[in-house]
């Protein structure tokens, strides 16, 4: 039997009517078709209008936003028939009214990137779920509608689906939440189910169980699936259709094997070319090959000796001593000169704890860190106090993951380039400008962008001027704590290449901290796997990712969606 | 490559850029969102009207405050005519005065035969502007200065009110802005402090806000009114006044300011200055004060309403500032009289004055924090 058409997308098109009288083309003429059973992934960076095209088929576009042209016709089919009985035009219905509440409880439905925020938190899981059965058919009853919950979610592989059906969702993981909203989305027996960024939020074992999860409801219900993502690992594990928006424009659509092997549009190319990069070990990188054992480097720079950092220790007046957390439990290893070293690990591995003990953040509560100053004296920086002049200050910095919430936004960004040089190097005025200026230019970005302040930037522009900071004392070692993760991947590997090329004019080491796989291979000579606050493996970067001993890092390397068709999960 | 490229108006509506925005400083741009919220626009027009009042009240005022005149105790108001047949001659109609011998009580009918002209900028007798400058005129009264001229009506002791309430929008208006200045200036430094510190200190300076919080707040007036010593100045008197309300006002600042602190020390460009090599000096001065300086003027502006209801209490109560000094509260005290607010409605017009200065203050502040809030 052929596919029956499921939902056929005409000339959308979505626009913002911003207050100051400017249209943001949000969606700009759009179309596909999607079939039963098919997944179509709608792939685009942040700001294609990926997310908007999705809420326009369920009219669920944000204020101001609204549908101004197209047509989405949703095609009703009676059981086995192959013509449908009924063709609705989505786009004629408007925001509210019984016809649109219909298509949202019978037809479509819809999942989001953070469950904890669709999710309520007042109400067991059991019961958000009972309501969304009654609300697609009021006659079922009370108890009926609570059994068909457990149901569902039994049908999410659950293991104890009754148990969790009592439970509240800040109860839940991340990807158990996710679930359970996949079971209150198919609820009314939807025979659509539109997925935005569903596992973008969560760890990448989780991710995989998702994927999974999706692909067997659809192959059991026969469900058309349209998958909203911005990562081309996801597109080839999960896609039968890509299509490739940029800037409110499907520019490209094709089956998924096609769409890898032979890509027509620039844009399309672009997008597999920087997401392919990142696949192999970066070609600009000249750093010296560790040491065969890929333990220990001969001269290190910094070693950690059995660091531990235990959360949620004080005591206060009245207060009873509370929950701990030993966030880093024990970990010790080197960095050496001119190294790369990555630490990998999932949400809560402890990995960016590290990262803030180094650099006096947090206190450690036990362990060593002893740095070799530029004059080859040792300084323990464990309970270390800065004082003036303090060569620390200048040797180990760091690039923060979110370049929104690192800079200043009352601050130009000269000022905020200036200040490490105004309060080490006693720099100012003209010389100050002069530094600031070069800096700039290192980075990539022009001298005369000093007068302006953060918001007038990009994400990627911004986590230049956070590298411009980082690198203007002239530092020994960078620590970037998931520097590239808020970026997309036609960014990521150009800021990788940046730090790789003043990695050979200033001939520093970096600490980059990340849970992406990708990254790691690279930009990492040698890679610490972090689980649980301790230390899983490490050795050098090939031994690791290619062949894993441990079984943890055996299953994190596995769960990597690969941009790759023929090697789905 | 596209990162490079000037930046262009996002297409992303979650972060929807308008343009024009770029190399404008926060400050800049907190002001100009100001001007786009109506009500606080006209509201901020009406309150220059009120402080502009306040400044200039002595030429405004068409009489001395506290001038008596025994023949017209609580003379209603007169309308002000402004035409005579077709000509302009504005001028009010006089008062027949009849006596009621039994009841001792006076009633004022407007009189259709006396006309008494009224002129902008009529010679008076002369008075110092601000104490310094002498001056002979008035904004408006009548010709004849002997004549009656009660716009808003007449107090108890024929005064006019209308130029009481002139002249007590001075206090009335300025000790909330003075009281929530020397509030704001505490609490900033205490509440920065609490939030900045944190741990035991923090603790500490909490406890002694929730503390203050609790102790009930019209004996505790009644306790530090009558420690004030009676012969003191009028001058002395509202800067105690003023230090009182400031000493209770602080606390809801110290709280906001604790709050903003704590949660821009999280921030990672606090945590990025520090690894410049920044002191807690400089953090405090250079990095977390100014981002919360929009928030804080918009809290501070929505503080002083409260302020000058206090002094309107604290005065009715007769706890605050004394008569002859004119507030708008100690002029409310006349109104306390159930019978004499029968007879006089217009004893209640600086109730009028306390509610719409009290409003415009809520709107341009609610608009300033509107102003500030980013994720707006």
């Amino acid at each position: 039997m052929t596919q029956r058409l499921l939902l056929s997308v005409a000339d959308l098109r979505t626009h913002f009517a911003m207050p100051d009288g400017t249209v943001v083309r949000a969606v700009d003429g759009i179309g596909f078709d999607l079939h039963e059973g098919e997944t179509l992934c709608i792939v685009g960076e942040s700001g294609s209008g990926k997310s908007v095209a999705a809420r326009s088929i369920l009219q669920i576009v944000d204020l101001p936003g609204r549908i101004v042209g197209g047509r989405i016709l949703l095609h009703r089919y009676e059981s086995g028939a192959a013509t449908p009985r009924q063709v609705v035009d989505i786009a004629q219905l408007g925001r509210t009214g019984p016809a649109i509440r219909a298509v949202r409880c019978h037809d479509i439905s819809m999942i989001f990137q953070e469950p904890m925020s669709s999710l309520s938190p007042v109400h067991n899981c059991g019961d958000q779920i009972a309501e969304a059965v009654r609300l697609s058919d009021p006659r079922v009853g009370k108890r009926a509608a609570h059994t068909r919950a457990v149901e569902l979610l039994g049908l999410m592989q659950l293991r104890s689906p009754d148990l969790i059906a009592k439970q509240f969702p800040f109860e839940l993981s991340g990807g158990m939440q996710q679930r359970v909203m996949i079971a209150m989305a198919l609820a009314g027996n939807p025979r659509i189910l539109i997925a935005d960024e569903p596992t973008t939020a969560l760890d990448v074992t989780t991710q995989a169980e998702i994927l999974k999860l999706i692909a067997g409801l659809q192959r059991q219900l026969g469900l058309g699936v349209i998958f909203i993502t911005h990562d081309m690992g996801v597109v080839a594990n999960v896609a039968d259709t890509v299509a490739v928006m940029n800037k409110g424009k499907i520019v490209e659509t094709n089956r998924l094997r096609t769409l890898f092997d032979a890509p027509q549009h620039p844009y399309t190319r672009m997008l597999l070319a920087s997401t392919l990069r990142l696949e192999s070990p970066s070609p600009n990188k000249t750093t010296g090959a560790p040491v065969a054992t890929g333990i220990a480097p001969a001269e290190p720079l910094l070693s950690l000796r059995d660091i531990t950092k235990v959360f949620g220790n004080r005591q206060g007046w009245l207060d009873r001593v509370g929950h701990q957390v030993r966030a880093v439990d024990g970990v010790s290893f080197d960095v050496g000169a001119h190294e790369n070293l990555g630490i990998v690990g999932e949400s809560g591995s402890g990995k960016s704890t590290v990262a803030r003990c180094i650099l006096g953040l947090h206190r450690l509560t036990s362990g060593s860190i002893l740095y070799r100053t530029e004059l080859a004296q040792t300084i323990e920086l464990s309970g270390h106090r800065r004082f003036a002049g303090d060569p620390i200050v200048r040797d180990i910095r760091m690039v923060f993951q979110d370049p929104y919430s690192s800079l200043n936004p009352r601050m130009s960004v000269g000022q905020i380039v200036a200040e490490p040089l105004l309060l080490n190097d006693g720099l100012r005025g003209g010389a100050l400008r002069e530094r600031v200026a070069e800096l700039l230019v290192l980075v990539g970005l022009e001298p005369r962008m000093m007068e302006r302040y953060p918001h007038a930037f990009s994400g990627g522009q911004r986590q230049r001027i956070v590298i411009a900071r980082a690198i203007a004392l002239k530092p020994r070692l960078v620590i970037a704590d998931e520097a590239t993760s808020a970026l997309d991947v036609s960014l990521r590997a150009q800021m990788l290449d940046l730090l790789l090329d003043l990695q050979q004019q200033l001939g520093l080491s970096y600490i980059l901290i990340t849970h992406d796989i990708s990254t790691i291979r690279y930009f990492c000579d040698r890679v610490i796997v972090m689980h649980n606050g301790k230390v899983v493996e490490q050795g050098t970067t090939r031994a690791v990712l290619d062949a894993p001993r441990e079984p943890y890092t055996q299953r994190l390397i596995a769960s990597v969606p690969r941009p790759d068709p023929t090697m789905r999960l | 490559m596209s990162d490079d490229a000037a930046p262009q108006v996002a297409l992303d509506p979650a972060t929807p850029r308008l343009r024009g925005d770029f190399g404008e400083t926060p400050m800049r741009l907190m002001l100009r969102k100001l001007r786009r919220h109506r009500l606080a626009r006209i509201s901020g027009v009406i309150l220059m009207f009120l402080y502009g009042i306040a400044i200039f009240a002595d030429v405004i005022a068409p009489a001395d405050p506290n001038t008596l005149n025994a023949r017209f105790t609580y003379a209603p108001p007169q309308t002000l005519y402004l035409f005579d047949g077709w000509t302009l001659d504005p001028h009010v109609k006089g008062y027949i005065v009849t006596v009621d011998e039994v009841a001792m009580k006076r009633t004022f009918t407007p009189d259709p035969d006396t006309q008494i002209a009224v002129r902008l900028f009529p010679a008076t007798a002369p008075y110092l502007l601000w104490g310094l400058i002498p001056l002979r005129h008035r904004l408006i009264g009548p010709v004849d200065q002997r004549q009656p001229f009660f716009l808003l009506g007449a107090d108890r002791l024929g005064r006019d009110m209308l130029s009481r309430l002139v002249h007590g929008s001075r206090i009335s208006l300025s000790i909330g802005l003075s009281g929530v200045a020397l509030s704001l200036l505490v609490g900033v430094v205490i509440g920065g402090i609490s939030g900045y510190v944190g741990g035991r200190t923090d603790m500490v300076i909490q406890r002694v806000i929730e503390f203050i919080w609790s102790l009930p707040q019209i004996p505790l007036w009644l306790g530090l009114a009558a420690a004030v010593p009676r012969d003191w100045t009028s001058l002395q008197a509202y800067f105690v006044v003023t230090i009182i309300l400031a000493l209770l006002g602080w606390t809801e600042l110290a709280r906001a300011v604790r709050g903003r602190v704590m949660a821009l020390k999280g921030e990672d460009f606090v945590a990025a200055a520090w690894l410049d090599g920044a002191g807690s000096q400089r953090i405090i001065l250079r990095h977390i004060v100014p981002s919360f300086a929009s928030h804080i003027i918009a809290v501070a502006t929505l503080a002083i309403p409260g302020m000058i209801l206090a002094e309107t209490t604290l005065s009715f109560l007769g706890l605050g500032l004394q008569a002859p000094v004119v507030s708008w509260g100690v002029l409310l005290r006349d109104a306390q009289n159930i019978r004499t607010l029968a007879s006089a409605p217009w004893l209640l017009a600086p109730g009028v004055a306390v509610i719409v200065a009290v409003l415009t203050l809520n709107f341009l502040g609610d608009g300033l924090r509107d102003a500030a809030d980013p994720y707006d």
